[in-house]
């Protein structure tokens, strides 16, 4: 790994992949205890509609995908948020249709074959300076956001109504997030693929969060356990010649699976020591 | 209402409180959803010093009212003064304990840090979480006898201990009234009777509107009964200790009163204890 460094593909491949995790780590988690794991998969789909509009109408590239996945996405934040635990269905419908219209729309533009591929799986291989620049400066917006509205989101995140009473702006927080959410997905997805961003806004967080105290920790957490993932997966895509992006994903899914068996293991101990009125856990106690 | 530390009470040290203000005052109440009416012709006054739990059964009405109070949702028609103020103002002044915070069994969130919640100012961003807040979260805690579990993650707790830090989180907003959303769901019944003593103390301080599903069993320590099933009807203290019933309320009927208690023909009448 080390002699591989000497490459500057490798290292841009590197530098990305470490800030998609610190990017990821922070966004996952808000994704992961608000529960909008589907709702950024729509996300990331719909992005695809606008990736096609762009080459359809000439517009540069970035300019319209954010404009239009954030169109999307307030759109499905809208019909979300006064239920959103019974949102499935429209993100369903704007995942696929957002997905179809960039392919129409791709196929309308006389000239252009975008690589469907590269842009599931990204090209961590070949990011330019200019990107890591753009993540770089991505990663330190969402951190400064979501240092200053910390304290509002993890009330909203925890008991939205008791954080509505104390005066919290709820709904306005949630189309922020929801808009974080879609620039973010946006600028990651370009750089390492839809499908490697989905893995690391949700793997990290979701193995993290059974050992955090606090929402802080976890995205300390989530963005170390991505990194972590994100250079072994290098590692083994430089070594055994596999694609990158997928094998920063087998590597973070057994992570997955290995900290289900710990926590599985870990579970059942009904009698707590030293907490003998501890009840059982009942899904829907509130636990 | 100021916090002595050195008596370890809550005192109440609320500046311009007029003591005859209802807390709550709630004129000709509708409300409906999905065109259907959940609450019609509701008046209800909420005073100082009262302790009023809410019964009747399941979609009868009571969480609906509860949220109105709080100003989460909006009444169909008719008013709700808080404090003689519109519900956004003043639903700050309101304790809020709600039956079921997070279904999430893992959220990374200690006691504490739930208490601190009580303690949000949105309106100041970067000068949140003093020492101050501190520890009137720890001695809102303290107060539970909870303060234990303060490092320990919320879902670490069982049922009855998490219930008492929810009630610190609602302590440390210095409310007036505290509303609490069927909190005795996941207590044992030796709990409920303690927990019910822990209101009563409570109680000399703050005024309390308690949520139950259970038709039958309402404590010793609650001063009087609003029952609700699409309508209201509030039976007050003396009617409750079985003083001068049918002379101050002659509720016998359904028209009157909309929930039944206990049976037919023993009208709103709360046993005491077997002694």
């Amino acid at each position: 790994m080390i002699d591989a460094l000497q490459y500057e593909f490798m290292r841009n491949a590197l530098a990305a992949g470490l800030l998609a995790s610190v990017i990821c780590g922070v966004m996952g988690t808000l994704v992961v205890v608000n529960r909008i794991a589907f709702l950024s998969g729509g996300i990331a789909h719909a992005a695809y509609g606008g990736i096609g509009l762009s080459f359809f109408l000439g517009v540069p590239y970035l300019l319209g995908t954010i404009g239009f996945t954030l169109a999307a996405s307030m759109l499905m934040a809208a019909i979300t948020i006064n239920a959103k635990h019974r949102a499935d269905t429209v993100i369903g419908v704007v995942w696929a249709v957002g997905m179809a219209f960039g392919i129409i729309m791709l196929d309308l533009t006389p000239g252009y074959n975008v690589d469907l591929m590269s842009y599931l799986f990204g090209s961590l291989l070949t990011v330019p300076g200019s990107d890591l620049l753009i993540m770089l400066v991505q990663a330190f917006l969402v951190a400064g956001l979501v240092t200053y509205f910390y304290n509002d989101f993890l009330a909203m995140s925890y008991d939205e109504e008791f954080a509505q009473i104390r005066g919290v702006p709820v709904r306005g927080l949630y189309f922020l997030l929801i808009g974080m959410l879609a620039v973010t997905i946006v600028m990651v997805i370009q750089v390492v693929g839809l499908i490697l961003v989905i893995a690391l806004l949700t793997i990290p967080p979701f193995i993290v969060e059974k050992h955090a105290k606090s929402l802080w920790q976890m995205m300390v957490g989530s963005s170390l356990l991505g990194a972590l993932f994100t250079v072994s997966g290098l590692w083994l895509s430089y070594t055994f010649d596999v694609t990158s992006g997928a094998a920063i994903i087998m590597v973070a899914g057994t992570g997955f699976f290995l900290s289900l068996g710990i926590h599985e293991k870990k579970e059942p101990q009904p009698h707590g020591v030293g907490n003998p009125d501890r009840l059982p856990k009942h899904p829907l106690s509130g636990g | 209402m100021t916090y002595n530390v050195s008596e370890k009470r809550w005192t109440a040290g609320r500046q311009g409180i007029d003591m005859d203000t209802p807390i709550v005052d709630i004129e000709n109440l509708w409300f409906a959803y999905n065109g259907r009416n959940v609450l019609e012709q509701i008046y209800f006054r909420i005073r100082q010093k009262d302790f009023i739990a809410m019964i009747g059964p399941n979609g009868g009405g009571k969480t609906t009212l509860l949220k109105l109070i709080l100003g989460l949702y909006k009444p169909t028609k008719g008013t709700i003064r808080v404090m003689g103020n519109t519900t956004e103002k003043a639903s700050h002044h309101i304790g809020y304990v709600p039956q079921n915070v997070h279904i999430n069994n893992h959220f990374p969130i200690t006691a504490l840090d739930v208490v601190l919640m009580g303690k949000l100012h949105p309106q100041k961003r970067w000068v949140r979480r003093t020492r101050e807040d501190r520890r009137q979260a720890m001695d809102a805690l303290e107060k539970l006898a909870v303060d234990r579990y303060a490092a320990r993650k919320i879902t670490e707790l069982s049922g009855g201990q998490r219930q008492r830090v929810f009630i610190a989180r609602a302590l440390v907003t210095n409310p007036v009234l505290l509303l609490l959303d069927e909190p005795t769901a996941s207590i044992d019944t030796k709990g409920q009777a303690d927990f019910f003593r822990l209101l009563r103390d409570l109680n000399a301080d703050v005024a309390i509107l308690v949520v139950s599903h259970d038709l039958l069993a309402v404590s010793t320590h609650v001063k009087s009964v609003a029952c609700v099933n699409k309508g209201l009807h509030l039976h007050n203290e003396a009617e409750i200790t079985g003083e001068m019933l049918e002379e101050m309320y002659p509720c016998t009927e359904e028209e009157i009163c909309p929930v039944e208690l206990i049976a037919h023909g023993m009208p709103h009448r709360v046993l005491r204890n077997h002694k």
